[in-house]
């Protein structure tokens, strides 16, 4: 049920002084299994939100193509399992922080799409307000932070709003994604170091889709058994098939009810792959069609579907409903995004400061 | 310490002013904590929180390891999670490893968020030269802060604003860095209790004078002072301005005193290219060019990576004497 490649590393489990580039096979201990599958119900919960994230952001290359929205936009395409996987194992009081390649994120939050659309759009219905684009989504109402566009910024952050829980007593999870470009930054390795010693309720999720950019994870890590590496700073860490949402569903609740039960900070290596290159600007050179091609064989989202049909969960009609419901959604968002007011240019200087937002 | 519990009525020293600010701020609110580097334990890398930990425990006096860019954003994620933390960083110098943090962060994510996201933060750190420190502890780095819109930035430059600054500066929801220049910790004085609270839109006139505007904050303003008496001691009446806030610059306080003078002198320890100095020069091209007499001269530091040997680190320092012959140049 579980690909090979999946391992899960116990805390202790790697020893530091595993030679470099030591075989990742080695380092696995037990393959993650997955214990029993979810109600129908819930399985169809998971197939719309991913469906939501794939044809949202379908959407989005139209549009772009078309001139309607700009920027940088980084498509999320064939990663939705782990938004969507991570996301159900939050409750509404957890906070979530996460990357410049966070459609997923915000949508599978439950930020509407049409706050997200017309965000995209720069207006001021935009859940920013149009200040911040598809790199800047953010929600205080679902304590949604971010959207940080500077890799691995977004984790000391996490770190702090976790320990502002933990200060207060408050049994909360601060959820964190991040890339695997992430983990060479500094930053990633200081805020393990300081949620581990402080024993903070912090969910670090890494998405590993095998790219920084356009840098091959190997061009990027003497070690690429991120789950063992991250280990080594005391945390429970496990590596996860990115591609299927029941796994990465299940990892993630295992974890967060570690976190809430006060075991501190916990690690997962969502192994993924972006079907689109990095952002709209990327000719994407730097992997093989037949790399991207094996990839979207295993397809999370098919993935799901096929399943769900051998188990006769799903049959033509059911996702058929699915995918109309998710589409009129999408149309109504770009549809209201097309005709949300842009900020008059006189509001320029709100939001600079608390003050300057009294700006008319 | 040595103060104890009257410290309004005794002698006290700067350092001892910060403390009691500190003190005061962790009593008064639950959401208020200290964290950095030996602030616990050790009491404070300059001895600003000595006894803070035995008074208020580890989680709120909380020492941090030596990762300047995760515990400042540490500061900024509990800052919007309501806490109202103090985050000390050893030195300006030191700060660079969480510029990341304080700029792209600290500073942005009210404006990107659309109003969301207010960062109630406050940053301490020492800053400026003087004490034979050599390079990587003695630059004046403020000026770069002053540079980013969405922070505040302070320079308590007497005993009367280390003790007073700190409630403001806390109850402002935005970020809000303050510069404690290394030199000034001993200084001794009386402290008086305050009229107001610190006013941290307006600059102070230290003193009142007509004939030129010496423009200066933080560890220069003793240096500005002295200039002051030796020039009054010549016939010359110098007005002495502590913008006590850089960012943002009180253009009025500035612009008045350079309407009543007509000759100015800023004196800034930072390097002189790109500058505060540089920066309230154009103001005062902008502003106030018809009402000048003189040049606007700059007493800056020089152009080079602050020296440790001791001669050569004064002469690298903006200096009385330097002050005096520029207000010399303006004047005759």
């Amino acid at each position: 049920m579980s690909p090979a490649r999946d391992t899960r590393t116990r805390k202790g489990s790697a020893a530091p002084k595993a030679a470099k580039k030591a075989a990742t096979s080695k380092q696995a201990e037990k393959t993650w299994a997955l214990a029993g599958r979810p109600a129908t119900a819930h399985s169809v919960d998971l197939l719309e939100a991913m469906l939501r994230i794939r044809r949202f952001e379908e959407r989005c290359v139209e549009l772009y193509s078309a001139a309607r929205i700009r920027g940088f936009v980084h498509l999320y395409i064939g990663e939705e399992a782990v938004a969507v996987g991570v996301n159900e194992a939050l409750s509404p009081e957890d906070a979530v922080v996460a990357t410049y390649r966070e459609h997923g994120h915000a949508l599978a939050r439950g930020i509407p799409a049409e706050a997200v659309m017309a965000e995209m759009y720069g207006r001021t219905t935009g859940c920013s307000g149009g200040r911040g684009g598809s790199m800047h989504l953010f929600d205080a109402s679902r304590r949604f932070y971010g959207g940080s566009a500077i890799v691995a910024g977004g984790l000391p952050l996490a770190a702090g709003l976790a320990l502002a829980d933990r200060m207060r007593g408050q049994h909360r999870v601060t959820c964190c994604f991040f890339g695997d470009g992430a983990f060479a930054e500094g930053e990633f390795h200081e805020t393990a170091n300081l949620a581990a010693l402080w024993n903070l309720p912090l969910l670090l999720a890494c998405e590993n889709n095998l790219y920084a950019m356009g840098t091959a994870l190997a061009r990027e890590h003497a070690q690429t058994d991120l789950a063992m590496r991250a280990a080594s700073y005391g945390m429970p860490a496990w590596a996860v098939d990115g591609m299927d949402v029941e796994a990465v569903e299940q990892a993630a609740r295992r974890a967060a009810e570690g976190i809430r039960a006060g075991t501190g900070p916990h690690f997962l290596e969502l192994r993924t792959y972006r079907f689109r290159a990095h952002s709209m600007y990327d000719p994407d050179r730097y992997r093989g069609k037949a790399e991207i091609e094996q990839w979207k064989a295993r397809d999370p989202i098919n993935r799901l579907i096929e399943r769900m049909r051998e188990d006769g969960e799903l049959g033509d009609k059911d996702l058929a409903g699915i995918e109309g419901r998710v589409t009129d959604e999408v149309d109504r968002a770009v549809e209201a995004a097309e005709q949300a007011p842009e900020e008059p240019v006189e509001d320029l200087l709100r939001h600079v400061t608390s003050t300057s937002a009294e700006v008319s | 310490m040595g103060s104890g519990g009257h410290p309004e009525e005794a002698k006290t020293t700067y350092r001892e002013a910060m403390r009691e600010a500190l003190r005061e701020a962790l009593r008064a609110d639950e959401r208020v904590f200290l964290m950095g580097e030996d602030v616990g334990r050790y009491g404070g890398c300059f001895g600003v929180s000595l006894g803070l930990l035995e008074e208020f425990g580890p989680d709120r006096v909380r020492d941090t390891p030596l990762s300047e860019s995760a515990f400042v954003g540490a500061g900024i994620g509990a800052a919007l999670a309501g806490m109202r933390p103090i985050v000390e960083i050893m030195t300006v110098n030191f700060s660079l490893l969480a510029l990341d943090q304080i700029l792209n962060n600290a500073a942005t994510l009210l404006h990107m968020s659309g109003g969301q996201l207010p960062v109630p933060l406050v940053i301490r750190m020492t800053t400026g030269a003087g004490r034979q420190l050599a390079a990587q502890h003695s630059h004046s780095l403020e000026g770069w802060y002053a540079h980013i819109p969405g922070i505040r930035v302070l320079a308590p430059a007497t005993i009367e604003d280390a003790r007073h600054m700190l409630a403001p500066a806390l109850a402002d929801p935005d970020p809000v860095l303050i510069f404690e220049h290394g030199s000034l910790y001993n200084a001794v004085g009386e402290l008086a209790p305050p009229a107001a609270p610190v006013d941290l839109d307006h600059a102070a006139i230290r003193r009142p004078g007509t004939d030129i505007s010496l423009i200066t904050y933080g560890g220069s303003l003793p240096k500005a002072l002295t200039a002051a008496d030796e020039l009054a001691a010549e016939g010359i009446s110098a007005e002495v301005i502590d913008l006590r806030t850089l960012r943002p610059l009180d253009d009025a306080t500035i612009a008045a005193s350079v309407a009543r003078t007509h000759r100015v002198v800023i004196v800034d320890e930072a390097w002189r290219t790109g500058s505060l100095a540089a920066e309230i020069s154009a103001r005062i091209a902008e502003q106030s060019f018809y009402e000048l007499d003189a040049p606007v001269e700059r007493v800056c530091s020089a152009e080079v990576p602050i020296p440790y040997a001791r001669r050569l680190e004064e002469a690298a320092l903006p200096q009385s004497a330097d002050i005096v012959s520029a207000a010399h140049r303006a004047v005759d």
